[in-house]
C-alpha cells in the first residue's frame, strides 16, 4: 500500500486535479451558454410567453445536431476551430472547447425541461402583478425550477467525468487517460482498480449531494 | 365607471377551426361593488376575467380602467395599471419554494418597494388574512383555504383598487368557500376594493355579489342586481342557476295533485316579508288551507329570497280573496297549475 502510494501518489494526484479542471471550467462555460438556451427554448416554444416557430425550431435542430455526434469524432471534428478559438487544440485549454460543445446542448435540453416543470400559472400570476418578463424570468421560473435545476447538473456534471475520459487523446490528462495509458497499456491493474473506483467514488458522491441539494430546495 | 368593456370579442385560433371565447362584450364594474359573472364552464367568462388585466389580448374592443384605455398602452404603461389590480386564481399561484413570508414579499421586491415598506405590508395584509402564525411556512404545508388566503393578501399587500378573482373559490370544501367569501366580503368593505369575481357556483354569487351577470356562449345574456336577476330572471340559464338552489321535487309533485282540481301557486319574496307568517295567516282569515308542497328560503348577501309552492284547498271564492290578500303582502305569487274549477285566479 506504502509502495503503491508513493509510486502513483503523485500521478494520481496530478490525473485527478486535471479531470477537476477539465470539469469546473466546462461545466462552467457549459452552464454559461446552456442555461440561457433552456430558457430561450421554454419561452419560445408554442404557447410560451416569446412563441416564436422559427428561434424555436432553428434552436432544436441545432441542439439535436451537436448531440447526435459522439464526443470522440466531435473532439477531432472541431480541431479547426478549437484552434481558431483557443489558438490550441491540445492540452487542457484545447480539450475545453470541444467539452463545452458537447456539453451545452445537453445542459440546454435539461435545462428546458426543467423550466417547463414550472407552473405556468404562477408565471401568469405575477404577469398580472405587473413584473417585467425578465425578472419572472430570473425570480420566478428558475427560482422555483431549482431542485429539477440541480438534478439536470448533477447529470450533466456526470456525464461530463466520463467525456474527460476522452481528453487524453489530445494530451488533456485526466483519470481517464491514466486509467487508459497506464493500467490498460502498461498492464498496471491496480492503477486501473484504483481509477476506476475513484471514478465510482466521485460519481456517487456527486450524485448524493445533487439529490440532496434537490430535496432541500423543493420544500415539500 | 371603474371598468369598463366595450364590445370586447376574442377569437382563439387553432389548427383545425375557430373558437368565439367572447362575442361583443360589454360590461361595466362599478367602484365599490363585487361583480359577479356566472357561467358555465366553457361560457367564456374565464377569458372575460383574463382580459380585463389583458393577460388575454381582445380580437377587437377596447378595456377601460379608470378611464384609461389598456389595449392602447405601452408594455411598461400595462405593468403599471395591473400594479392597482390584483388578481386571485383558482389553483393560488404561489411559489412552492417559497415560504409564506416570501411569497407576499418577492412580488412587492420585484415592483421595487423598499425594505421596510415590505415587511409593513406583510405584517399587515397576513394579519387581515389571518395566518399571522404561518410566516414561516412553505405552502405545502398549508391546507386549500390557507393557500388561498396568502394568494388573497399577496394581492392587497400591492394596496390595488381593484380585485379579479378567477374561481378563487371553485377548488375548496363548502366551508372553506364560506369563509374565503366573509373574508372577500370584509376586504370590499374595509379598503373599499371593487372586486370583479367569475365563478359557476351560485352560492357564491348570492352570498357576496352586489350586482351579476350570466354569461353563455360568449355572450352576457342577463345582467342586473343580485335581486332583479333572483325574483325576476328572464333567461333560461339565468333561470336554471336560480333553480339549481331549490328543492328539485316540487314540479314532480304537481302531476301528482293535478287530480284535485286545486291550484297550485308559486309564492316568491324577498326581504321583511320572509319575515311574517303568510301562510297562517290566509288559513285563520279565509276558508282555504295552504298545502306547502316545497319551499326553501336563500339568504342573499342584503336579504333573503323564499320560494314556496303552495296548492290552496278551499272553494273558489274563498281561495280568490286568499291569493289577493297573498298579493297584497307584497309576495309574488304565479300560477303553476290552475284547477279544473278555477279558470283563472290571477
Amino acid at each position: 500500500m506504502q509502495a503503491f502510494y508513493s509510486r502513483w501518489g503523485n500521478v494520481i494526484f496530478k490525473a485527478t486535479i486535471e479531470t477537476f479542471q477539465m470539469v469546473t471550467i466546462a461545466m462552467f462555460f457549459a452552464v454559461l451558454i446552456g442555461l440561457p438556451l433552456g430558457v430561450l427554448l421554454t419561452l419560445t416554444r408554442k404557447n410560451g410567453s416569446l412563441e416564436n416557430r422559427w428561434v424555436y425550431q432553428g434552436l432544436n435542430t441545432l441542439i439535436n445536431l451537436i448531440r447526435s455526434i459522439p464526443f470522440i469524432i466531435l473532439l477531432f471534428y472541431i480541431l479547426p476551430f478549437t484552434k481558431l478559438l483557443v489558438g490550441t487544440s491540445i492540452g487542457v485549454k484545447g480539450v475545453i472547447v470541444p467539452l463545452v460543445v458537447h456539453t451545452a446542448p445537453f445542459v440546454a435540453r435539461l435545462m428546458e425541461s426543467a423550466l417547463l416543470e414550472v407552473d405556468r400559472g404562477v408565471v401568469e400570476a405575477y404577469e398580472a402583478m405587473g413584473v417585467s418578463t425578465p425578472k419572472i424570468i430570473w425570480y420566478v421560473i428558475i427560482r422555483e425550477a431549482r431542485p429539477a435545476i440541480v438534478l439536470g447538473l448533477t447529470m450533466a456534471i456526470i456525464a461530463l467525468i466520463g467525456a474527460t475520459a476522452m481528453a487524453g487523446l489530445v494530451g488533456a490528462g485526466g483519470l481517464g487517460n491514466l486509467a487508459y495509458s497506464y493500467g490498460h497499456l502498461r498492464y498496471e491493474v491496480s492503477v486501473m482498480h484504483t481509477t476506476v473506483l475513484l471514478l465510482i467514488v466521485l460519481v456517487q458522491c456527486l450524485q448524493s449531494l445533487g439529490n440532496h441539494l434537490a430535496t432541500r430546495l423543493r420544500k415539500e | 365607471m371603474l371598468i369598463q368593456l366595450h364590445q370586447v370579442s376574442k377569437t382563439f385560433q387553432s389548427n383545425i377551426q375557430q373558437v368565439e371565447a367572447l362575442r361583443e362584450v360589454s360590461l361595466k364594474v362599478n367602484p365599490g361593488e363585487i361583480y359577479g359573472i356566472i357561467g358555465h364552464s366553457g361560457a367564456g367568462k374565464s377569458t372575460l376575467i383574463r382580459i380585463v388585466n389583458l393577460l388575454e389580448k381582445p380580437t377587437s374592443g377596447h378595456i377601460d380602467i379608470n378611464g384609461v384605455d389598456l389595449t392602447r398602452l405601452s408594455p411598461k404603461e400595462l405593468r403599471e395599471i395591473r400594479r392597482s389590480v390584483g388578481m386571485i386564481f383558482q389553483g393560488f399561484n404561489l411559489l412552492k419554494t417559497a415560504t409564506v413570508e416570501e411569497n407576499i414579499a418577492l412580488p412587492l421586491r420585484l415592483t421595487g418597494l423598499s425594505h421596510q415598506e415590505i415587511s409593513q405590508r406583510v405584517e399587515k395584509y397576513l394579519a387581515v388574512v389571518g395566518l399571522t402564525d404561518k410566516k414561516q411556512a412553505y405552502p405545502a404545508q398549508l391546507s386549500g383555504g390557507q393557500k388561498q388566503r396568502v394568494a388573497i393578501a399577496r394581492a392587497l399587500s400591492h394596496e390595488p383598487k381593484i380585485l379579479l378573482s378567477d374561481e378563487a373559490t371553485s377548488a375548496l370544501d363548502p366551508e372553506t368557500t364560506e369563509s374565503i367569501l366573509d373574508l372577500l366580503l370584509s376586504i370590499n368593505r374595509e379598503f373599499g376594493i371593487t372586486i370583479l369575481l367569475i365563478t359557476h357556483e351560485m352560492n357564491v354569487i348570492q352570498r357576496i355579489c352586489d350586482r351579476v351577470a350570466v354569461m353563455e356562449h360568449g355572450s352576457i345574456v342577463e345582467e342586473g342586481s343580485l335581486l332583479e336577476v333572483f325574483s325576476d330572471p328572464r333567461h333560461p340559464t339565468t333561470k336554471k342557476f336560480i333553480n339549481s338552489q331549490f328543492p328539485q321535487s316540487a314540479l314532480s309533485l304537481l302531476s301528482v295533485d293535478e287530480q284535485d282540481g286545486q291550484p297550485v301557486l308559486e309564492l316568491s319574496f324577498v326581504g321583511a316579508v320572509t319575515d311574517q307568517p303568510i301562510l297562517a295567516e290566509v288559513s285563520k282569515q279565509f276558508q282555504v288551507s295552504p298545502n306547502i308542497l316545497s319551499g326553501n328560503i336563500v339568504p342573499l348577501k342584503n336579504a333573503h329570497y323564499g320560494k314556496l309552492i303552495v296548492q290552496l284547498l278551499g272553494d273558489r271564492e274563498e281561495t280568490a280573496k286568499a291569493v289577493a290578500y297573498i298579493k297584497s303582502t307584497g309576495v309574488k305569487v304565479e300560477e303553476l297549475k290552475g284547477g279544473e274549477a278555477h279558470a283563472s285566479l290571477l
